[in-house]
Order: C-alpha cells, then structure tokens, then sequence
C-alpha cells in the first residue's frame, strides 16, 4: 500500500516518514490495543516498546533476507510463526531479568504476535526489499511506536499515580487522579493525542482516514 | 455452577474484554462506524473465539504440558487459530453460502482481533477448567459485542447531529465515546468478582 513511496528512497526518507506521515499509531491507526493497555506506567511502555522495536527489528531481518524463498501463498503464516517465535523470546527475557514488570505486562506480551503493525510491516515492506533498507523502516516504526506509548504513560502516571518511572513528583496534597490509569483514562488521552496529530497534519492531508 | 454464572457476567460487565482490558481494539475502531457492521463482526468473533477456546484448551492441557513443550504455546495458538478460521471459512462457503456473503468478509480479519488470541491465552494464565473456558470465551465475547454495540449505535447518532470537531471525527470520537462508556462500565465494579 505504502510501497510506491518508498520505491527509490533513500533510508533517510523512510526513516523520517516512519516516524512522520505515516506514524503507525496515529496515521494508520495500528497497534491501538497494546498503546492503550501498557501505558498505565513509564516503565511498562518502555519495556513494551523495546519488546515491539526488538521483534520488529529480528522480523524485518528474517523476512527480508528469506523473501525469494518465501512461497506467495504460505507467506501469512510464515509471518506469524517468525514473528510468534521472537515474541517468545521476549517473554523469556522478560520473565528472567524483570518478573515484575513480566507480571505487570501480563498477556500483552503474547499479544505483539497480533500487533497489526508488525504484520503490516512485513506484508507492505519487508517481503518486498532488501535487509538494509527493511532494517531502517523496523527502526523508525519502533521508535514511532515507543515514543507515542511514552508519552501517553507519562501523562497517565503522573495524574494516575503521581509518580514518574516509580518516583514521585507531584507534592504530598496531590489529589490523585485514579481513573487516569484504568481504561477510560487510556480511550480519553489516546482521543485527544489523535486529535493533536490530526490537526498538526490536517494541512498535509484533507481526506478521511480509513 | 454459580462460579460459571459468576465468570460469565464478569467477563460481560466488570471485567469486559474491550472496557477493562482494552482488547480487539484495531477492529473496534475501524467497524463502529455503523450497527450492521458491528453486528457482523461481532457474532463472527463470538463464534471464532469460542471455538478457538475449545480447539486450544484440549491441545495445551493434553500435548503441551505432558510433553514439557510449554514453551512454545504462543505459536500453536495462533497457528490453531489461523487454521480454524481458514476452515470454518471453506466449511461456510461449501454449505452456507448465504451466511457467508452476510458475514463472511469478517473472517479473515478476525486472525488480527487480538480478542481471539487473549481470550486462548488468559484461560493459560488462570488456569481454567474446560468448562469454566468455555463460558469464559463466550462471556467474552458477548462482552465485546456488547461493547461495540454501544459505542457503534452511538456514533451513528452522532452522525445525524454532526458538529463533531473535524480533527476529531473518525478515530478520535471513537475513542471519547469508548472512554465514557468505560467510565459508565466502571459503575458495575464490585458487582462480582472473580479471583
């Protein structure tokens, strides 16, 4: 879908647009569940982001340097089992150098195997160019996917909890604001970030995102 | 008994799939633009989740865990059900080809609702008995139709009144409509409890 823009640019571009244009949060509308479910707290979104960067990352490599033997028709499950194998690895690294943050994340984890980011990725980039190039876009979907949990959990710790990365910040009156890290927290501020993007980028593009 | 009716309001009301735990969110936002969409959807993902609890618990329960190959579950559940889906796919083409053309574009979507892989995989972690799976997966799921009901229904009224900010319409409507019905869901806590 994404494909003839990137025909012919350099890693640059991609890289710029990633993180950009096509944001895969705001732009596309991809990944939304794990963006609202983890970013309770900064350190749960920066373990998930890593997680997503890492698998992305060993996917694009995979993918792109396995395509021309990649059969047309088995490709989905080969995405899957590629990517449901990394997830794996993940979950066992998390599990032995941080339990608690491996409880916190609970199923989420299992469920980057479902995160339509990286199964777009592959099918709209990966399967179709080369390692280098393919590394670059995983990079610049990561980060754009990190930096957006990121920045939602920080807004959500401080009001949810008052602290930030386990240290409080706010005063010792600070009312605090429960709600902001259970769900309805998480609909409001996702709602209000995709209006912010939305208006920043509506001169770029006027028609309606799908 | 009363423990499966106990689940199964739970996973409708207090700890909904789609309100509490944030699931199958990629489809929620691109099919409640209207009911008859988010009907469809909706009673394919029932059927899928369900049968996706049924075929996985026996497989984990009966191969997984007497051959200490655990580990690996994350693969065969979604191989599983990507298989089910493809299957009941051809199975409703050959004998119901009319209820393929009503709901049969939903299918192959619903291998991305992370709702179908959650519901196989939090059955894992809370260690549920077959039984108690079962009305777990269907409570689920009516739990996510129950939610995307509400919130679809809603914004096609919103539709009519029209004065939805522009920046804010599709997506990020969505999400406000979502959020507040989240805080109405709120309300039921307390009402059962499970674990």
């Amino acid at each position: 879908m994404f494909l003839k823009k990137y025909l012919g640019a350099d890693g640059y571009k991609i890289l710029k647009l990633g993180i950009t244009r096509d944001h895969p949060i705001f732009a596309v509308g991809l990944g939304i569940c794990s963006a609202l479910a983890v970013s309770n707290t900064v350190a749960n979104a920066i373990a998930m982001g890593a997680g997503v960067t890492f698998v992305l990352v060993a996917t694009a490599v995979i993918i792109s340097s396995l395509r021309s033997m990649i059969p047309q028709r088995a490709r989905i499950i080969t995405y899957m089992i590629t990517i449901a194998s990394f997830v794996i690895i993940v979950q066992m690294f998390l599990d032995a150098f941080s339990p608690t943050i491996s409880e916190a994340l609970g199923p989420y984890v299992a469920l980057i195997i479902t995160n339509c980011i990286i199964m777009g990725r592959a099918e709209a980039f990966y399967v179709t160019n080369g390692v280098r190039l393919s590394v670059i876009d995983a990079v610049s979907n990561g980060i754009a996917y990190t930096y957006t949990l990121v920045a939602i959990a920080v807004v959500r710790e401080i009001l949810g909890f008052g602290t930030l990365l386990g240290f409080q910040v706010t005063p010792d009156g600070w009312p605090k604001w429960v709600v902001m890290s259970m769900a309805p927290g998480a609909f409001f501020l996702l709602g209000v970030a995709i209006w912010i993007s939305k208006t920043i980028t509506e001169g770029g593009s006027e028609e309606e995102e799908e | 008994m009363t423990h499966a009716i106990t689940i199964f309001i739970a996973a409708i009301l207090t700890h909904n799939i789609a309100l509490t735990y944030l699931l199958g969110m990629c489809p929620f936002v691109s099919l409640s633009r209207s009911t008859k969409t988010a009907f469809g959807m909706s009673v394919a993902v029932i059927f899928v989740v369900t049968l996706t609890a049924a075929i996985n618990w026996p497989i984990y329960h009966l191969i997984l865990v007497p051959t200490g190959s655990k580990l690996i579950y994350y693969i065969v559940f979604i191989i599983v059900i990507a298989a089910t889906v493809q299957l009941v796919e051809m199975i409703m083409e050959r004998f119901f080809p009319h209820l393929q053309s009503a709901f049969g574009i939903f299918l192959p979507l619903i291998t991305v609702n992370c709702t179908v892989l959650a519901v196989s995989v939090l059955m894992v972690l809370r260690t549920y008995s077959y039984g108690m799976t079962l009305v777990f997966a269907f409570g689920s799921a009516v739990g996510w139709m129950l939610a995307i009901m509400i919130v679809a229904a809603i914004n096609e009224k919103l539709k009519l009144v029209g004065n939805v900010p522009k920046g804010l319409q599709g997506a990020g409507i969505i999400m406000i409509i979502a959020g507040i019905i989240a805080l109405a869901f709120l309300g039921f806590g307390g009402m059962v409890d499970v674990k």
